[in-house]
Formats: C-alpha cells, structure tokens, sequence
C-alpha cells in the first residue's frame, strides 16, 4: 500500500542548536512524508514514547552535544521495550565515524555528518522503510 | 494491514498495548477493508466520552491551551486523549506535524496519548478519518477525547459535527481577520476564548465577540466568551467551567442526544458511500474507456453510461462483495 511515510524529528539532549533538524523536517515534508516535530530539549523517553503513539516509521535525531553516544542506544533500547523494534532509528549530528560504526552496531541506521544532503537523508529513509515495510509484509 | 495481524493486534489493544493502539489507528486511517474490521470490532467498546473540538486560526495558541486543559483534567485523574490535525501540501502530500512540540508535559503522561494528523487532502481542516482515530482513542478507555484544528473561517462546521463541545479560539491579534471569518467561527462556537488575554487589545476582541454574539438570534445557548492565558493557566478554571456547563446543557435540552443522533446518520452515509465507492472502483473501472468511447462517438451520454453501468452493479450477486 502506498501510504504515506511518518517520521519523527526531534532534538535530543540539552543543546538548542535545532536550525539542522528543521531543514532536515522541511526537506521530508517537501518529499511528501508526514513529519512529527517535536522541538527541543527530548528526553528519551519523550521520543521513544512520541515514536509508538504517532506510529512513526523513523525517527531522526539531531544531536550537537556529543552525547550521542549515550542518547541513540537508550532512544534504541526505550524503542525495543515499547514494540517498537522495527522503526528505523536515524539521525545526524556531529558524530565521529568510529561511533558511527559502533551505533550502526547496536542497531541504529544511517548516520549524517556535517555536509549531508538533504536529498541523501530523503533517498535514505524513503529506501530503508520501504525495505522495512516490503519485509514485515512478506513475514 | 493484514487480518491474522488485525486480530493479535486488536487483543493487544484489549489489554491496554499503546502500540496496538497507535497500530491500528494508522489501520484507521489508511482506511480500506482493514479500517471497517478495526472499527467494527472497537464500536461495541465506545462508551460515549466527552469529545471537546479545540480550533481556531494558526498562532492563538490552540496547542498550548490543549496542553493546559489536559492537565487540568489529568488532575482529575482523568485519561485524556489528543487528536491533532494540521494541514497537508497540497503540492507534495507531505506535512509537518508540530503540535506536540507546545504538549511536552504531557509527552511521558501513561494516561495521555496523543496522536497527530495530516489532513491527506480532505477540506474542512479535520482529516478525512479523525473522528475514526477518535473512535479508537475513545475504546481505548480514555475520559475526554480532544480534537485539535486549524480553522480560518468557512471550515469549522466539520469538528462541529465531530465534537460535542466546539471550543473556538482567538488572540488578540486576531482582530483585523476575524472579519473574514466571523461567519463559520460564530456559528460554531459553543465557547469562545481569547487568548493570550493579557496583550493588549483583549478587551477590544472580548467586546467584539460579544456584540456580535447578540446580533445572533436568541438561542437556548448563548456561547460565553472566555479571556484565557494558556502558557500560565489564567482563565483555564473559567473555561473548563463553561464546557463543563455546556455539557450540562447538551444533556439537559436533549440536544446531545440529537447531536449524537445526527452523528452516527452521518456515519451510516460515509460507510455506505465508502463501501460502493470501492465497489464502483473494483467492477466498474474497466467498463469506463469504453463508455468513454461511446459518448464521445455521440452513441451515448455521460448519463446513459452512468445509468448502465449503476444498474450492473446493482445486479450483481451481493454475496460476492467482498
């Protein structure tokens, strides 16, 4: 079914610096996806909770504090504990590759760095939940 | 949505799952053969909750003061749940959803949920399938349903038929626009509320309002207009206390029950366009190029065709609908 993809943006974490994940709201929303925003200042708990009422299929993080390393896996493991394993965590921030690689590890998606375009944020999440959805259909 | 997957879905609802809950409002509002099964199965559990339809024109501060009669009501123990449209783009499909950003209290409330809507091209300013959605947050236990939506002027009548209580809300600076539209927002109020009563310029909307109000003609109930302050609760016990009285009133005239009444005939209509709209759509698409050809050959009308092809359906085995 061609039903319109849902995401939640959120700020995580104590930083005010959300210009990032406007854009990035903006960019989904114009490529025809419904976008929960939830502004600034999330705590996980905020946002795993937000993510299993509005029935999103992603969320996107923005993270500028550096804390992404504590944030992402608790958003993960908040997500797995409310059902909601199979939403796609994603985000963008500044984060060094090597975290990269260990919370791609954990199970979190894509992550974008300075410089990302929003065109490769929309591609990325419009083909990771129509892989999603095409497997829950055939499970 | 799959059946095997709707019904462990809907046990799961039944045992208090949000997520089943939040699944099958998506169910819901995708609509389609797995929505009428959702609705079918909830409909017994409903149980006739207050539904408050919150609207008002962008900027007022609707989501604020949702967030703050919320509370309020979560201080009466209350379960509260939140449907709020905002409106889709026309040019792409897509939408931002930013209503949760002024109802952060409320985010991690377990006796909240909330649940934002885009209106996926229906006017009228509430999504095609709210009340639906509504429907679902209502059989899920909740107290008071509340429907948030951006109205501007001709638009409100629709979360009039949705709500039993249609709270209209204004700010100040709503002045010079609410010439345009006065029509729609008058004849849909139950409760008027100016917010963000202490900017200047209140008193002179407050004064408006209400001589506007008396221009109407004399009617059982007058809608009240209430002076509010959401972001700091000024005026919040004036306004629970004027729906509340509103409620009261509804019940006593008889004319929740007519409200109520008008509500499900409406909904008889809706399912029954709904069901042979889709059947139309499954017998009838492949007949149209060649009905097409005819009227434009001059061998037929638009009307013939449609009359032909409307009798096809009609006699058709019921049985296999479906």
């Amino acid at each position: 079914m061609d039903r319109a993809i849902r995401v939640l943006v959120a700020k995580a974490g104590l930083d005010g610096h959300d210009r990032g994940a406007k854009v990035v709201a903006r960019a989904l929303r114009d490529a025809g996806m419904e976008v929960i925003y939830t502004g600034l200042r999330q705590s996980p708990e905020m946002i795993a909770e937000a993510a299993v009422q509005e029935d999103v299929d992603a969320v996107g993080l923005s993270l500028l504090s550096g804390a992404h390393m504590t944030i992402f896996p608790e958003v993960l493991r908040l997500l797995r504990e409310k059902g909601g394993d199979d939403i796609l965590l994603t985000g963008g921030g500044c984060i060094g590759d090597e975290d990269m690689v260990e919370l791609r590890e954990q199970g979190v998606g894509e992550l974008f760095g300075p410089g990302a375009s929003t065109r490769e944020i929309v591609d990325y999440i419009r083909d990771e939940v129509g892989r999603r959805r095409q497997l829950q259909e055939n499970s | 949505m799959l059946e095997t997957h709707i019904d462990q879905t809907l046990t799961a609802f039944f045992a208090g799952d949000r997520r089943a809950a939040a699944r099958l409002m998506t169910a819901v509002e995708n609509g389609g053969p797995a929505a009428e099964a959702v609705l079918e199965a909830l409909y017994p559990k409903l149980t006739g909750a207050p539904r408050l339809g919150v609207t008002g024109p962008p900027g007022v501060g609707k989501s604020t003061l949702v967030d703050a009669l919320a509370r309020h009501h979560r201080g009466l123990d209350r379960r509260v749940g939140v449907v709020a449209v905002d409106p889709t783009s026309p040019f792409t499909g897509g939408a931002v959803l930013g209503d949760r950003v002024r109802m952060n209290d409320l985010a991690t409330d377990p006796g909240v949920f909330i649940r934002s809507m885009a209106t996926r091209g229906s006017l009228g300013g509430l999504a095609r399938t709210s009340k639906e959605v509504v429907d679902v947050l209502e059989a899920f236990g909740h107290d008071l349903l509340i429907i948030e939506t951006v109205g501007v002027g001709q638009t409100e009548m629709d979360i009039a038929g949705t709500a039993d209580t249609t709270v209209v809300v204004l700010s100040p600076e709503s002045g010079d626009s609410i010439q345009a539209m006065k029509a729609g927002l008058m004849e849909a109020a139950d409760v008027l509320v100016v917010n963000k009563a202490d900017r200047p310029g209140a008193d002179q909307m407050v004064r408006t309002l209400e001589a506007d109000l008396h221009m109407r003609p004399a009617a059982d109930w007058t809608p009240p207009v209430i002076r509010t302050v959401a972001s700091s609760g000024d005026g919040l016990a004036d306004l629970t206390a004027a729906v509340d009285a509103h409620h009261r009133y509804l019940t006593g005239s008889g004319d929740l029950e007519r409200r109520r009444h008008a509500r499900v005939r409406v909904e008889i209509l809706a399912v029954l366009r709904d069901r042979l709209w889709r059947r139309a759509q499954r017998d009838l698409t492949d007949h149209v190029p060649g009905w097409t050809e005819k009227v434009l050959a001059g061998e037929a009308t638009p009307y013939t065709a449609a009359r032909a092809m409307l009798a096809a359906l009609i006699d058709d085995d019921p049985e296999d609908d479906e």
